[in-house]
């Protein structure tokens, strides 16, 4: 009876489980293409953004969501909800939107500190609403920062699974071998979602994550 | 809510303290923190042994964006780990160092944390971990 019950419980969450979405959630620090990503996915296979992309660091300072987003690879086809986060940074300063590239003034500028600040808080409030998390980095800057290492480590702790995107692959600098050699146990995919060089590749390694999911 | 200030902000000169490992290790994770952040509001740069758990490295993320929106002149934190690479051991090591991990906490690693007002960068790679300070 016992073997049966475990039988009808193992096929009826088989069953749902390949029904349910995938919360797929984009992580990483500011600036390293994580909302480009999002929206070259979402233009991909729904024909729109998810959310606005700019050069200035903590553009996005909400957790920004697209529901039933269908991938399909291969003739397969999952369902995502796509949670592009705010970037994770252990500082901010609001004199940083201040400078030449940004052009703020005093005011704008510290009300987009402190919107940076609750976005930050509020990606590590999600974290725990992920069925998988993809963790962007600039290809082109040292990937070894505590802020990467320490969103791996979170994800490992929760038992969630991992892919790394080394993004900006278009930049000379890139290097893509130096942000495989800082994460050797992880899988890691090198893109540019700017350009969508390397897109089916990254694809290719969605599927494999969603698997793990 | 009145914003505190933090009176040291801004102050120079660079003062290291050098925590082992026992300072912390019978603290929950709340009281860790705040002993950690308690310092580095002081102006100072913890030089600790070991490492914290990585919940309690997010959580400290989170505490550290709170302070930043209440206490005038704080920008936040420059945190950096440095551990052995458990690649470059063999497995005899590994063994050995994840007992004394389970036993002691990891004290293989060093966590250096410090305000970013006093700290500008730190970088690090594979081999090394520079503190650039302002």
């Amino acid at each position: 009876m016992k073997i049966l019950k475990n039988f009808a419980k193992r096929m009826f969450s088989l069953f749902f489980r390949k029904k349910k979405e995938i919360s797929l959630g984009f992580y990483g620090p500011p600036n390293a293409g994580k909302t480009s990503l999002a929206n070259k996915i979402c233009k991909d296979w729904t024909g729109e953004d998810l959310g606005t992309v700019s050069n200035i660091p903590h553009e996005t300072r909400n957790v920004q969501f697209k529901e039933e987003v269908e991938i399909k690879y291969k003739e397969k086809s999952l369902k995502f909800k796509l949670v592009d986060t705010p970037g994770i940074a252990t500082k901010v300063d609001y004199e940083d939107f201040m400078k030449k590239r940004m052009k703020m003034n005093k005011k704008e500028a510290q009300k987009r500190a402190k919107e940076a600040t609750k976005g930050i808080i509020e990606s590590i409030q999600w974290l725990d609403d992920m069925d998988a998390v993809i963790v962007v980095v600039d290809a082109s800057i040292n990937p070894y920062s505590q802020v990467n290492v320490t969103i791996v480590g979170n994800l490992v702790a929760r038992k969630i699974p991992v892919l790394i995107v080394a993004n900006k692959i278009d930049l000379k600098k890139a290097d893509v071998k130096k942000v495989e050699a800082a994460f050797p146990e992880y899988d890691v995919v090198g893109i540019s979602a700017k350009s969508g060089k390397n897109i089916n590749e990254f694809y290719e390694s969605v599927f494999k994550l969603a698997k793990k999911a | 809510m009145a914003k505190k200030k933090n009176k040291k902000a801004g102050s120079n000169g660079l003062t290291l303290q050098f925590m082992p490992f026992s300072e912390i290790a019978k603290l929950n994770s709340l009281d860790r923190i705040k002993k950690l952040l308690k310092i580095i509001l002081n102006n100072k740069v913890v030089v600790l042994q070991g490492r914290l758990k990585a919940d309690e490295e997010t959580r400290l993320i989170e505490d550290t964006m709170i302070m930043v929106g209440n206490i005038s002149g704080f920008k936040g934190v420059e945190l950096a780990v440095i551990s052995q690479d458990a690649g470059e051991i063999g497995k005899f090591q590994k063994l050995k160092f994840g007992l004394a991990k389970a036993l002691t906490g990891a004290h293989n690693s060093l966590t250096i944390i410090g305000p970013a007002t006093i700290i500008k960068e730190m970088k690090k790679d594979p081999k090394k971990l520079e503190m650039m300070i302002r």
